[in-house]
């Protein structure tokens, strides 16, 4: 104890205290308080990185999930237009096939009438021709049977005997 | 790169310096003289504090050559302030003189190194010393070191938000008291406060500690006026920055019956004292012991004088030296350790009922 008392030095004491305390002052402006708040910064900015990278994630998930239900719907609706386009591909089809139908039947129906028409003028055309004929043919037959006395009145009596008068 | 030249230019100044101005000084021993004893004396005066930068000394036959720089001496007294430098105390042979400034004598006490101060009239003089001493040179360094390190790596943050350089090594330290030091130990709410105090004063201790490994420097932290200082300032900080539930505690300790409360406050008034006290002492002790144990193993080698005691002693310093090296981070972080307890003993909220 002595020993310190004796040793104690005031002019290093005085000196220690007066530079130390500049020295806190000078440090503790110009070094701790940047060093801090920096150090406290990048901790602020790193933490907010996390949060930031876990709401990203979050949000990804999200997203995935999104994306998947819009594929989803996409390939519904996809689905749909394909069954859609299918019915009207048969619904054209099958009216088409109608309407070719209808209009063979109608076609048919009408070539049939003409044909009969014609069929019927031919026949009639014919029988007339027929007749004209035939009594062309009964002239000319007429004539040259009838061409004697004999023929004539042997013509007659057959004739005559055929008609029964009553 | 830079630093690295600046730092070696200035230590080519700094030898510059001490080439023109040392001092040879031919110890004027004349008789041989045994070695134990040169040796103690040797130890006793690496301790002490000294009036002059000593870097080292050779023999030259019997005649020493000291490699050294003078440094200033400022004595106040009751008849003002004299300001001279220290090798006005030898005189160009290198022996010790007196220095007389009107009536006033100046000499250096050999024993203790102080400066001692006589009138003509042959009445002792009082004085108060406000040398630079060694030690003060030492602190200035290590101030001028603290201070370039500290707003060097601080402005590398203004351009990068990851330290660079020494900022990389020391930053982990920073963060180290900050989270490990000071708030667990002052509080969450309170920490920032102390943060200037508790920085400084540990990286303060562990530098002047390691300078004082240097074959260069004495230890400043050998002295107990700088750890009185230190403590002192630990004393001030908590006695005026607690609050009403600290001097509570103190002066009517809460949950005791008012007799032992009337027991209890003289005693922790008397620990408030006691704990700074104990800061001093304890750093002071742990450096001084360090030293002392450290020279004392390297005297063997010349006391024993023989390759045996020699490489002994080797190994021992070497081995200790190591030691100290740990010792002297230790004893900054249980400094600063226990300055943040109290620090945190002074603003701790109220939380009894």
């Amino acid at each position: 104890m002595e020993k310190l008392i004796t040793d104690f030095s005031l002019g290093l004491f005085f000196w220690q205290t007066l530079l130390f305390i500049v020295l806190v002052v000078f440090l503790k402006k110009y070094a701790w308080k940047p060093i801090l708040s920096a150090v406290e910064d990048r901790e602020e900015g790193i933490k907010d990185a996390l949060a930031s990278a876990v709401k990203a994630k979050a949000e990804m998930e999200s997203l995935n999930a999104d994306n998947e239900r819009v594929l989803l719907e996409a390939k519904q609706e996809r689905d749909k237009l394909l069954k859609e386009a299918r019915e009207t591909k048969d619904y054209i089809i099958k009216e088409a096939k109608e309407k070719a139908n209808i209009e063979a039947d109608r076609l048919m129906s009408s070539a049939k009438e003409q044909i009969a028409n014609e069929k019927i003028k031919a026949i009639t055309e014919l029988k007339k021709t027929v007749a004209s004929l035939s009594i062309d043919i009964a002239e000319k037959v007429l004539k040259s049977e009838l061409k004697d006395k004999s023929m004539q009145e042997k013509f007659i009596e057959t004739t005559l005997e055929d008609t029964e008068l009553n | 790169m830079k630093t690295k030249i600046k730092i070696t230019s200035l230590f080519f100044l700094l030898a510059l310096f001490t080439h023109t101005v040392f001092a040879v000084n031919d110890g004027g021993y004349t008789k041989e003289r045994d070695v134990r004893s040169e040796y103690k004396e040797f130890k006793d005066h690496h301790l002490k504090d000294n009036h002059s930068f000593k870097i080292f000394y050779y023999k030259t036959g019997n005649k020493k050559k000291y490699i050294s720089f003078p440094l200033p001496v400022i004595i106040y007294s009751e008849h003002g302030l004299d300001v001279f430098m220290s090798s006005k105390f030898y005189n160009e042979k290198n022996k010790r003189v007196s220095h007389i400034i009107d009536d006033r004598i100046y000499k250096i006490d050999k024993k203790s190194e102080k400066i001692k101060a006589t009138l003509a009239s042959g009445k002792e003089l009082k004085v108060i010393d406000f040398s630079i001493t060694k030690n003060v040179v030492l602190i200035l360094l290590c101030i001028f070191l603290m201070l370039f390190v500290f707003i060097k790596m601080a402005r590398s943050y203004s351009k990068n938000p990851i330290p660079s350089g020494a900022g990389r090594f020391l930053e982990p330290i920073v963060l180290y008291i900050r989270d490990d030091i000071a708030r667990p130990n002052i509080g969450e709410k309170h920490y920032k406060r102390y943060m200037g105090f508790l920085l400084t004063v540990f990286f303060f201790i562990w530098f002047v500690n390691l300078f004082g490994l240097t074959p260069v420097g004495s230890n400043v932290t050998n002295n107990i006026a700088v750890t009185a200082s230190l403590a002192l300032l630990t004393y001030i900080i908590t006695t005026f920055t607690a609050n009403k539930n600290y001097w509570g505690h103190i002066f009517w300790m809460p949950g005791v019956p008012t007799p032992m409360k009337l027991i209890l406050a003289p005693i922790e008034l008397l620990g408030t004292i006691i704990k700074p006290f104990s800061l001093m002492i304890r750093l002071y002790a742990n450096m001084t012991a360090g030293h002392v144990v450290l020279m004392s193993i390297l005297g063997l080698i010349f006391i024993f004088q023989s390759w045996l005691g020699g490489t002994l002693s080797f190994g021992l310093a070497f081995a200790l030296c190591l030691l100290e090296l740990l010792v002297c981070a230790l004893q900054a972080y249980i400094f600063t350790m226990l300055s943040a307890l109290y620090f945190g003993a002074a603003v701790e909220e109220h939380h009894h009922d």
